[in-house]
């Protein structure tokens, strides 16, 4: 720094912080939050984050032999998508992005409805989840915008409900989830943007993505508080996402949660890590996973045996298995019904074209 | 009834849909203090607050996404892009979101959204505030485009428009926002959406045009009503979805046809008309199709925008021509 530089006054000064509780091992870093010991709540977290990653796996398998589109894994980020979810209520607003189906679950989505949707079928948009949360959103970071749309009515209407927006790493370099949380900012609107940063946009990683020391500092210059977690400890997700939440919904502003993780996966069944990055480096991160973790914990803690998390692994499944046999039984879709969603009433103009479609498939 | 301009028109429909509906909310830059760049809603912040009349930041993207958000809530937000050039970041909002989010969810959730926005050249404005790219927005399945040509039109649709349960883009003739104006009663009634208007009726030649043309064209239709060249006219109104039957039955009946647009001519709406009248109103026609546009061309500064744009006399000469083809 120039030294007359240095005789200039400061005028502000910032500070972001970064929580976490649980070490990688299962010891408790800190003091921990209240609900932390509530034996039920976190077996419930584990068997959450345990039925995410039972689904991908079969999910892959289905991908592999060619009963199911591209599909897009969550393997290691489980804690993100659980930590954040199980601090909602329902009447709060998911706007996940594609890679948060252990958030989806626990909201009530049903697996075979995502199996449906990557299987290639519409039918599966129709969820069985909350009626307001919006569906996984495929244009990276483009939901963020909906989220400001979201809590402007909540604030209009003076209700007491937060708009979750889950983003990756790679959304905070675009514009449009910059203008959301600065419109949020200006209004001080109840949402929460949660940053997933698992370290990799596909093949980029977050070096190449931003020149910031933390993603979390991204809301400061959007006028509200940001925090940096472990995404790796579900306690401190949820913890984050607690006090985020409960300040949305008390009208003190938005708040963003940068959630550190790794994708220990690839990008999606398209794609190769192993092109861009190292297997050390993925083995390396594979002592950090959340799951782990948990059952670290759920083991020096809580006195959990073998035969508990056993119970839990056999139980997710038999979900999984019979979610996929409701999937593979779905009777085929009508072609000429790809019209019946476009508008409300299907408009004149375009009767003729659905009648072709239905005379050629008749 | 009271005379107004076609800008004023726009003012008692969003005065009017605000009134009826507590859901509605108008937001976009300048909209607020100000009343907008154009004065579409002066006054409305003052009458109906500033929760539901509002600045929003200069974020077009913002904008588009936060009519989605707010629709899907079951809000009726209508949005205001300043000038139609700066559209184009909240493209990805209307393909990738606005237009689907009907079928995303098949009928969970819905986007009863309007995002209006000033089109056309004409009034000596800077770079890119002159876009007339309304072929582009015709093109994306799930949404309705609407482009008004007279002050009595413009407040029935875009009542319609505010009351319709899918998004629709709302493209208002900046050159003729106070250039025309039309008796309108602030009746809170619509008009019906995907309807074209026969706003002259005649026997020998379909002029089809919308937005700020359709007054050149009218002006065309008189010209050569003089040479006994007897014209009807079509106001498209809404080119998403479009009114085919008015179009077929006019083209039945003139056998012959000329689509007048300001925007290029490569891919421009007027080149759906034409092949439509060719799929299904050519054994009608006793002329081939001609079209009056904008070249395909950057559209110039100022100095050369007239000469851009189909004048009337480019109308008259294309009439004439096409009439004397046999």
């Amino acid at each position: 720094m120039e030294e007359n530089q240095k005789e200039l006054p400061v005028i502000a000064r910032f500070e972001v912080r970064r929580r976490a509780y649980l070490a990688p091992d299962g010891t408790i870093l800190r003091d921990l939050p209240d609900f932390a010991t509530d034996q039920n709540l976190v077996v419930a977290m584990y068997r959450g984050m345990a039925l995410a990653r039972a689904f991908d796996l079969k999910a892959v398998s289905l991908q592999r032999t060619g009963r199911l589109g591209t599909y897009a894994t969550s393997l290691g980020q489980e804690a993100v998508a659980v930590g954040i979810a199980s601090a909602m209520r329902p009447e709060d607003v998911l706007l996940p992005s594609y890679r948060d189906n252990a958030a989806l679950l626990w909201r009530g989505v049903t697996m075979d409805d995502i199996l449906l949707f990557w299987g290639g079928d519409e039918r599966g948009s129709r969820w069985s989840g909350p009626v307001d949360d919006f569906p996984f959103c495929i244009p990276v970071g483009s939901q963020a915008p909906h989220a400001a749309g979201v809590a402007y009515a909540f604030k209009y209407r003076k209700q007491a409900r937060a708009a979750v927006c889950i983003l990756g790493d790679g959304a905070t370099s675009k514009g449009d989830v910059w203008e959301a949380m600065n419109f949020a900012g200006v209004c001080r609107l109840p949402v929460l943007f949660l940053v997933n940063n698992n370290q990799w946009a596909i093949s980029v990683p977050l070096r190449l993505q931003t020149a910031s020391q933390t993603l979390a500092q991204k809301a400061i210059a959007a006028g509200f508080p940001g925090e940096q977690v472990d995404g790796n400890d579900v306690i401190a997700v949820r913890a984050a996402a607690d006090e985020a939440i409960a300040s949305a919904r008390a009208g003190e502003g938005p708040r963003l949660i940068e959630a550190v993780t790794y994708r220990l996966g690839d990008h999606t069944t398209a794609d190769d890590a192993s092109r861009y990055r190292s297997t050390e480096e993925v083995q390396q991160r594979w002592k950090e996973e959340p799951i782990a973790r948990l059952r670290n914990y759920l083991v020096s803690r809580m006195n959990w045996s073998k035969a508990d998390e056993e119970k839990i692994t056999t139980e997710c499944e038999q979900k999984v298995t019979a979610a996929i046999e409701h999937y593979l039984a779905t009777s085929p879709r009508l072609p000429e019904t790809m019209f019946d969603h476009l508008y409300a009433r299907l408009p004149s103009a375009y009767a003729g074209q659905r009648r072709e479609i239905e005379d050629l498939n008749a | 009834m009271p005379e107004v301009t076609l800008v004023d028109a726009i003012n008692l429909a969003l005065a009017r849909a605000l009134t009826d509906h507590p859901d509605v909310v108008v937001f976009g830059e300048d909209v607020g203090v100000n009343g907008g760049v154009f004065r579409a809603t002066a006054g409305l912040q003052q009458r109906f607050g500033a929760e539901r009349v509002f600045d929003a930041p200069l974020s077009e993207a913002l904008i588009g996404g936060l009519c989605v958000g707010m629709a899907a809530q079951g809000l009726k937000p209508v949005g205001e892009i300043q000038f139609m050039g700066f559209l184009y970041p909240c493209i990805d909002q209307l393909v990738n979101h606005a237009s689907r989010l009907r079928n995303r969810t098949q009928g969970r959730l819905s986007c009863p959204m309007v995002l209006r926005t000033p089109h056309g050249a004409g009034i000596r404005a800077p770079e890119h505030h002159s876009e007339a790219t309304e072929a582009m927005l015709a093109h994306i399945p799930g949404l309705r485009v609407v482009v008004p040509s007279a002050p009595e039109r413009a407040y029935g649709l875009l009542l319609a428009a505010i009351r319709d349960p899918d998004p629709v883009v709302f493209l208002e003739p900046t050159r003729i926002y106070r250039a025309v104006k039309g008796d309108v009663e602030d009746t809170g009634e619509g008009l019906p959406l995907d309807i074209a208007f026969v706003i002259r009726e005649g026997h020998d030649v379909t002029l089809i045009s919308w937005g700020a043309m359709v007054k050149d064209t009218l002006e065309a239709a008189d010209e050569v009503a003089a040479e006994g060249i007897d014209a009807e006219v079509i106001d498209l109104a809404t080119l998403k979805p479009y009114d085919e039957q008015t179009i077929l039955d006019s083209i039945a009946k003139t056998g012959r046809c000329v689509i007048v647009h300001e925007a290029a001519r490569t891919g421009g709406f007027g080149a759906e008309i034409a092949a439509l009248i060719a799929e299904r109103g050519l054994l009608s026609l006793l002329a081939p199709v001609m079209r009056v546009t904008g070249y395909d061309t950057v559209i110039p500064l100022p100095r050369l925008e007239r000469q851009y744009m189909p004048s009337v006399a480019r109308i008259v000469a294309a009439v004439r021509k096409t009439c004397k083809f046999s």
